[in-house]
């Protein structure tokens, strides 16, 4: 009898010490995996891709926690629990455990708490979106008085069925977005047609252009680099070809670019999808219906297709 | 406590159906036993399956490189859109029903639904929806092609201007699925609350009911949003009204709400069976009981409530106010509370038990381990930071295609097999079920997962050609993929070979608890007919000495007898 305890013993001091090494060795691979999780994601070029890497290191690690945790458990009943061939017993009758069901309530509750107070406070932080005002559509694009103050702005950002065309305070219209590097610039983001949407994945930052609303939105590019911007708002036939260069450079190369630009003629500035429909009305229009491109915006700065891009 | 609440006289109508019931054209008649329409349901599904899974191996095609080659993008428009609508509403929605059908009768023990000729009325106006859905791709112009979503001003664009359209037959479509999903769902819920067995209080259910019941109820509560809506984008689209139109002072972002109202609760209208699937299979094939029962059940209400208030996720960056983005962030984490309930439950359940890997145990757990990887991604998805970086990215449809698929598909197939046997009366091959399994678990993996990483480098989802940086994620999604198609060679040999010259399969080869084992394999017409069994405990007493019904051993002799 008192072997038996002792073995039990023993038998309960051994699972303790599995218990702890495997609850050790998930809790460093969780973090490893959320020191990770920054290689898989864009450059970081604006203020808020810090931040929002940073949330997202955060839930992978405690991510990663719980599903080793799960599937490690898991494993280890599909290596351990296996009923031998013929053996039709049934295992140990557990019915339930009230302990265990409402700790397991509990916890994810409070870890849910912890990730929604954690952004929320990045949601204020950052304050990227202003207002919202809805105009006549088709009339002139209201004056929007932002409240938070900025560095550099109103740019224009219009959107169209599929070119982008910027538009900034001094009247240059250009193919590609130039930007001050550290400086807050402001946008009134416009859509000209159907529903687009702003997206530059290396400043991690998205915001929908509403037709019939002007959106203001602020944001700080903090790396010198050419980025790309991609509509993400599903807008139509050549939806994949709206995309465009954003130019983050130092204040002085910008203000050189601005001042330089402000003397070209305008010309016709990017537009690929134009170029495939004329392609597709050339080979006898195949394929299935779709609206005229918007026609080639007219623009200081073209810009280049062919520009290499950091990310 | 004893809920009484069955009308015997239910069992005195006439069989709907005089002539035998090996008689193959029942499939083909407007029949109103509920188990010849479940089968209805399944095979028609499996069908559009086979059509969505090839539209999406299409899709994959074109993305295997970067530039758009393969089709025109007009054409690669149509063919997602295609693709994500027959999916959800020609294979999910219509194999869960044909699933529930099957099940719900046997499992609470009445002889058939509440409302038979409404219930073939639901499975009929099917192929109507289907054959409106498939014809429009020869309208001129092409099918629906602004996504699934079908999000105004570019579904009402209507380039060709003609009155029938590609995206007109679409709403058509999609209003008659939306009935149909009505009229299935007064069904059910009636059927639960009013037939079920002597004994059979609401804590005595099989978990599948109870999420059935939580679904059916989601269903009543939102699809008429949707319905709703998409009535109006047809008044808008062929008469030029505005609801959503901008032109005539319309808002587009208000069909937004409309949709996701419904659409968001529509996935858990699908998962919550599946998760009452793994409940019913995680036991019986690990011979434990069902660990918190009650937890589990009362789990399911937890999501079916908290489901109808976070629709809004969908929307962050849509110029929502912050109060609004951190509130909805708030319900949407929320829904991880009950649903890590049942999921803790199952691993609980697992703990200790004399596991047998068969078949259908295989894809629960596959389809579990997805699932607890496709809910941590949906957590990062609800945080609005993370959220307005891959919202609209491939990590969404990452996310989504391990949940409806890698989860929610992962769980038919379970059912599917587990069934298969007491609705067929046949067995099937354990060892093609086992390479069905692999080749599906390799080929879902393949093709998801690294689609993770395009998405969080910022590669937009529905695009016709991207920059060459995603390529590589892009080439082993669509290996992946094509593997899924070979993975429906086995499935369908299986189920073919084996329901033509499979051996008989006993009434109960699981040995399982539960009022349907109970019952000869395939089960008489009217079910347990006159001797409706008086339930006394809930189906998971495994190993617990507990009766299950009252006189069992009657009940097992008389599944026995050849009929």
């Amino acid at each position: 009898m008192n072997t038996k305890i002792r073995r039990l013993k023993k038998k309960n001091f051994s699972n303790t010490f599995i218990i702890i090494f495997a609850v050790v060795l998930n809790i460093v691979v969780s973090l490893l995996m959320g020191h990770w999780s920054y290689s898989w994601l864009p450059i970081q070029a604006s203020e808020a891709a810090h931040y929002v890497d940073n949330l997202f290191a955060f839930e992978t690690s405690i991510g990663t926690f719980i599903f080793l945790g799960c599937t490690g458990t898991m494993a280890w009943i599909l290596v351990f629990n296996r009923a031998p061939k013929y053996d039709e017993s049934n295992g140990e009758p557990l019915e339930g455990n009230l302990k265990l069901e409402i700790i397991w309530t509990i916890v994810p509750l409070i870890l849910v708490l912890a990730i929604s107070t954690y952004s929320t406070r990045v949601n204020y932080k950052l304050e990227n979106l202003g207002s919202k005002i809805k105009y006549d559509f088709g009339a002139e694009v209201p004056f929007v008085e932002e409240k938070k103050v900025f560095d550099y702005g109103p740019i224009d950002v219009i959107s169209r069925q599929w070119n982008w065309e910027f538009v900034y305070p001094n009247g240059i219209h250009s193919s590609e977005l130039h930007l001050p590097i550290n400086k807050r610039s402001n946008f009134r983001l416009i859509t000209e047609d159907v529903i687009h949407s702003f997206y530059v994945p290396a400043f991690r930052l998205k915001q929908d252009i509403i037709p019939g609303s002007v959106i203001t939105y602020s944001l700080t590019p903090t790396k010198e680099g050419v980025f790309r911007l991609r509509d993400a708002m599903f807008s139509g036939a050549y939806f994949s070809q709206n995309q465009t260069n954003v130019i983050v450079e130092p204040e002085d190369v910008f203000n050189k670019w601005i001042k330089e630009t402000v003397k070209k003629e305008p010309q016709n500035g990017l537009n690929p999808a134009g170029r495939l429909y004329e392609k597709r009305l050339k080979n006898g229009n195949r394929g299935w219906a779709t609206v005229k491109p918007a026609p080639d915006p007219k623009v200081n700065e073209v810009g280049s297709e062919a520009r290499p891009h950091d990310s | 406590m004893t809920i009484v609440n069955y009308d015997p006289r239910l069992v005195k109508t006439k069989n709907p159906y005089p002539k035998g019931p090996n008689d193959w054209k029942r499939f083909f008649s407007f029949n109103t036993d509920a188990k010849v329409i479940g089968i209805q349901y399944i095979v028609t599904a499996l069908f559009f399956l086979l059509i969505g899974g090839l539209l999406g191996m299409l899709i994959r095609g074109e993305l295997i490189t970067p530039p758009s080659d393969l089709f025109d993008p007009t054409v690669y428009n149509g063919l997602y859109t295609m693709h994500g609508t027959i999916m959800l509403f020609l294979f999910l929605f219509p194999i869960l029903s044909g699933l529930t059908n099957l099940l719900v009768p046997p499992m609470i023990g009445a002889p058939d639904m509440a409302f038979p000729k409404l219930n073939a009325l639901a499975f009929w106006l099917v192929p109507v929806f289907s054959i409106i859905l498939l014809l429009s791709f020869f309208v001129p112009g092409g099918p629906a092609s602004s996504g699934w979503w079908s999000y105004p001003p570019i579904s009402i664009q209507n380039p060709l201007g003609k009155v029938l359209n590609g995206e007109m037959l679409w709403i058509i479509a999609i209003s008659l699925s939306g009935i149909s999903s009505i009229i299935g769902a007064v069904n059910f819920v009636t059927t639960i609350i009013r037939m079920r067995a002597p004994g059979m209080g609401f804590f005595k259910m099989p978990i599948f009911i109870w999420t059935v019941l939580a679904a059916q109820l989601l269903q009543l509560l939102g699809l008429p949003a949707l319905t709703g809506g998409a009535i109006m984008l047809f008044f808008d689209l062929t008469f030029g009204t505005s609801f959503f139109r901008v032109e005539g002072g319309g808002d587009p972002v208000l069909f937004q709400h409309f949709f996701w109202f419904y659409s968001h609760p529509a996935v858990y209208v699908m998962v919550l069976p599946v998760f009452g699937i793994f409940s019913e299979l995680f036991p019986v094939y690990s011979r434990k009981p069902l660990f918190g029962y009650k937890f589990v059940a009362v789990a399911s209400f937890g999501i079916t409530i908290l489901s109808l208030v976070v629709w809004v996720h969908h929307m962050f960056y849509t110029g929502t106010p912050m109060w609004m983005r951190n509130l909805f962030m708030f319900t949407t984490m929320l829904i991880a509370v009950p649903t890590g309930v049942k999921v803790f439950a199952w691993i609980a359940t697992l703990w200790g038990g004399n596991i047998r890997l068969s078949t259908p145990m295989l894809f629960c757990l596959g389809g579990l381990f997805n699932f607890i990887f496709g809910g941590i991604t949906g957590v990062m998805l609800a945080t609005v930071p993370v959220d307005i970086h891959v919202g609209n990215t491939y990590f969404v449809v990452a996310h989504f295609h391990y949940i409806i698929f890698n989860t929610i598909a992962f769980g038919i197939f379970a059912a599917i097999y587990h069934w298969f046997p007491k609705f067929t009366g046949k067995m099937f091959y354990e060892g093609l079920g086992k390479v069905h399994f692999a080749l599906t678990f390799i080929g879902a993996t393949l093709n998801w997962l690294p689609l993770h990483w395009a998405g969080l480098l910022g590669m937009p989802r529905r695009v016709a050609s991207y920059d060459p940086e995603f390529a590589i994620w892009n080439v082993l999604a669509s290996v992946g993929a094509f593997i899924l198609g070979v993975a429906s060679i086995p499935f369908i040999l299986n189920m073919v070979s084996s329901w033509v010259r499979g051996k008989p399969a006993p009434p109960n080869p699981w040995k399982a608890i539960g009022l349907e084992w109970l019952l000869p394999s395939p089960p008489p017409h009217e079910n347990f007919e006159e001797d409706i069994p008086t339930v006394l405990n809930e189906p998971y007493c495994y190993g617990l000495n507990k009766p299950f019904v009252e006189d069992e051993q009657f009940y097992i002799e008389k599944s026995l007898i050849k009929h």
